[in-house]
């Protein structure tokens, strides 16, 4: 780590308002929630009147738009379902990213008290709580999700960089000759030019590299 | 003369003749001389375009190929969605910031300098704010690096899903940056012992925050002001973004507004439903800042196929690695079986971009080309299946695994998986 460099009085205190208006983090132990509280059938409307359109009356996500709920014991499946409930660690990251990024488009319009009933429903939407749950400030660090155990920091160090800093093979390397098992062109899922081709493709140089033998 | 360009009959005639000169083989055995060198045309003759006629220029009409493109089914919204470098059509090492790739999850949005403000605060001696002149008072540096997409490839991880480098290795560019070094900044606030992370967030809807670890912070993250020599454009995070060199793209927070040091990690949204990786046990993997090292040939590719013929032919293509500089690229034309390593044209410096060529000749017979990257740790790129073997197919991110193009006898390229 290099020296700090010495402070060259640049910049102004930041006042407490200026801080509380831009600090609205929320930590997984809770630091950072403000004072309030919210139900879930309060959650219920605000969630119809400001998030279903997108994720539907149960969060359950209409046409492509994320599904907030569901999707229990997926995260093996081939293709797993990766919710709130099925796969975030902490509800602290409800809060927060709901508070100041949701709903998409009209972000940081929700109250505090709001956002903790929003956060309430979403956990009655995953069977987390009951109907008649009360999220407060105080009861918040109380919430374990199920997926909380779910991560490990990133351990490639010692998983894949000691399998692939080895000297490669130069010659002789495949027993076989090569196979096609998978080609993209049968998907057809590429933007296309007029003329079929990938979008972008490099314009011909010369009329006479359409006729020539290759 | 108007300012229109017309077709003159002068040029008609030359293209009409140069198709059929083409014809016959190349100009080394023309039979017939070539009206573009034989008659006078227009461009030596008469006025070009004066220096006013534009303060600042885009690409001549016939590179319009060379521009950005969005595939729609990947996203729900392009306002939280990905395009793509036009990589298949570069060369060397630094992108033109007008066609590099862009990455929001609200948008691109319109931030003055005037409308500036930058703070600091948590475990900080001093939360401070700074207005974007402050900023311009602190020293200068300057770095050169990649910021390559988490998701690079990531829909490649199934298969051989899109057609074409753009879109299979382009959610990735190459500037050079000028800003200061975050660990400045830190130390005017003054980082209290018990600061172990710095969150950092941007000016938008989305906020972007990310966690990073104090000792990346100190080492060389940058606030950046400039890119390739101006400032950053727009939808790039004008006017001030983090340069996290070697590190996922997710965390070059853009429009940055916050710098806030805490003891723990936020474990965002940014963190923890996205930019972790699903391995085969249902867990996941968290905190994968570092982009593995990385190849792909550039030409020929789906886009790039090979038009001009049997004989000499130039692969070129890039490399890159977050773990350092790279040391070497080798390159297969027979699916793997035998490789040879290329050039690296001009310097492989750490954490950014990195050109090589090789030169062949083409025997007009099918080929299975492949790049594949050394970096200075010794890491060498794995193939697709070695990944997958480790991490199995719903990783989503970090696949840097070994492309591989099936060019056929008439020059088209595929995108292709082989066993």
């Amino acid at each position: 780590t290099p020296a700090v460099a010495e402070p060259l009085g640049l910049g102004r205190p930041a006042l407490p308002e200026e801080i509380a208006a831009w600090d609205a983090t929320v930590l997984p132990d809770g630091t950072g929630l403000p004072e309030g509280s919210g139900d879930v059938l309060t959650g219920e409307d605000v969630f119809g009147a400001n998030c279903a359109s997108c994720h539907g009356e149960f969060a359950e996500g209409l046409d492509s738009w994320p599904v907030l709920a569901g999707g229990d014991g997926t995260l093996t499946d081939p293709r797993p379902v990766k919710t709130i409930g099925s796969y975030w660690p902490y509800l602290s990251t409800v809060y927060d990213y709901v508070h100041r990024s949701m709903p998409f488009g009209q972000a940081q319009t929700l109250s505090v008290d709001d956002t903790y009933a929003i956060t309430a429903f979403l956990l009655y939407s995953n069977g987390l709580v009951e109907d008649d749950f009360t999220l407060t400030k105080d009861n918040f660090a109380t919430i374990v999700m199920p997926n909380a155990e779910g991560f490990y920091p990133d351990d490639r160090a010692e998983t894949e960089y000691p399998l692939f800093r080895v000297e490669p093979c130069m010659a002789d390397c495949r027993p076989a000759p090569p196979e096609v098992t998978k080609r993209a062109s049968e998907l057809n899922v590429t933007p296309r030019d007029g003329d079929g081709k990938p979008a972008g493709t490099l314009p011909p140089l010369t009329a006479a590299s359409e006729t020539a033998p290759a | 003369m108007t300012d229109e360009p017309k077709p003159s009959r002068r040029a008609f005639l030359a293209g009409t003749a140069a198709a059929g000169a083409g014809l016959v083989a190349t100009a080394a055995t023309a039979q017939t001389a070539d009206p573009l060198i034989t008659e006078v045309q227009d461009w030596a003759s008469v006025f070009g375009d004066p220096v006013d006629a534009t303060p600042y220029g885009m690409p001549i009409e016939f590179e319009s190929h060379v521009v950005r493109r969005n595939v729609e089914w990947l996203t729900e919204s392009t306002a939280s969605s990905i395009n793509f470098t036009p990589i298949h059509a570069l060369e060397g090492t630094i992108t033109p910031q007008g066609c590099a790739f862009e990455r929001h999850h609200s948008g691109a949005i319109t931030l003055s300098k005037q409308d500036y403000r930058l703070m600091i605060n948590g475990l900080v001696e001093k939360p401070l704010i700074f207005t974007f002149e402050d900023l311009l008072r602190f020293p200068r540096q300057i770095s050169i690096a990649f910021c390559e997409c988490a998701a690079n490839g990531g829909m490649e991880w199934g298969g051989a899903q899109l057609e074409g480098c753009q879109f299979t290795q382009g959610m990735i560019h190459n500037m050079e940056y000028t800003g200061v070094m975050l660990r400045d900044l830190l130390a005017e606030a003054g980082v209290k012992p018990e600061g172990k992370w710095v969150y950092v967030e941007g000016a938008d809807a989305s906020s972007n925050g990310r966690s990073i670890p104090l000792e990346k912070a100190l080492d060389d993250v940058m606030v950046a002001f400039f890119a390739n020599g101006e400032a950053l454009r727009k939808e790039h995070g004008y006017p001030v973004r983090l340069v996290v060199p070697g590190w996922e793209g997710n965390m070059w927070v853009k429009w940055l507004r916050r710098i806030s040091v805490y003891d723990q990690a936020v474990e965002s949204r940014e963190e923890t439903s996205k930019y972790t990786d699903m391995m085969p046990d249902g867990r996941a993997r968290k905190w994968t800042w570092v982009m593995d090292a990385k190849s792909v040939i550039t030409q020929p590719s789906p886009q790039a196929p090979i038009r001009h013929g049997a004989g000499p032919l130039v692969i070129t293509g890039l490399a890159w690695s977050g773990n350092g500089r790279i040391t070497r690229v080798d390159i297969s034309t027979d699916g793997g079986n035998s490789w040879t390593p290329a050039r690296i044209t001009g310097e492989a410096r750490s954490k950014a971009l990195t050109r090589f060529h090789h030169d062949m000749t083409w025997d007009g017979s099918e080929m299975f080309i492949m790049s594949r990257a050394v970096d200075e740790t010794g890491y060498v790129q794995p193939t697709k299946q070695a990944l997958r073997e480790i991490r199995g197919t719903n990783n989503v991110y970090h696949n840097n695994g070994i492309q591989v193009w099936w060019v056929r006898a008439d020059g088209e390229v595929e995108n292709v998986e082989i066993a």
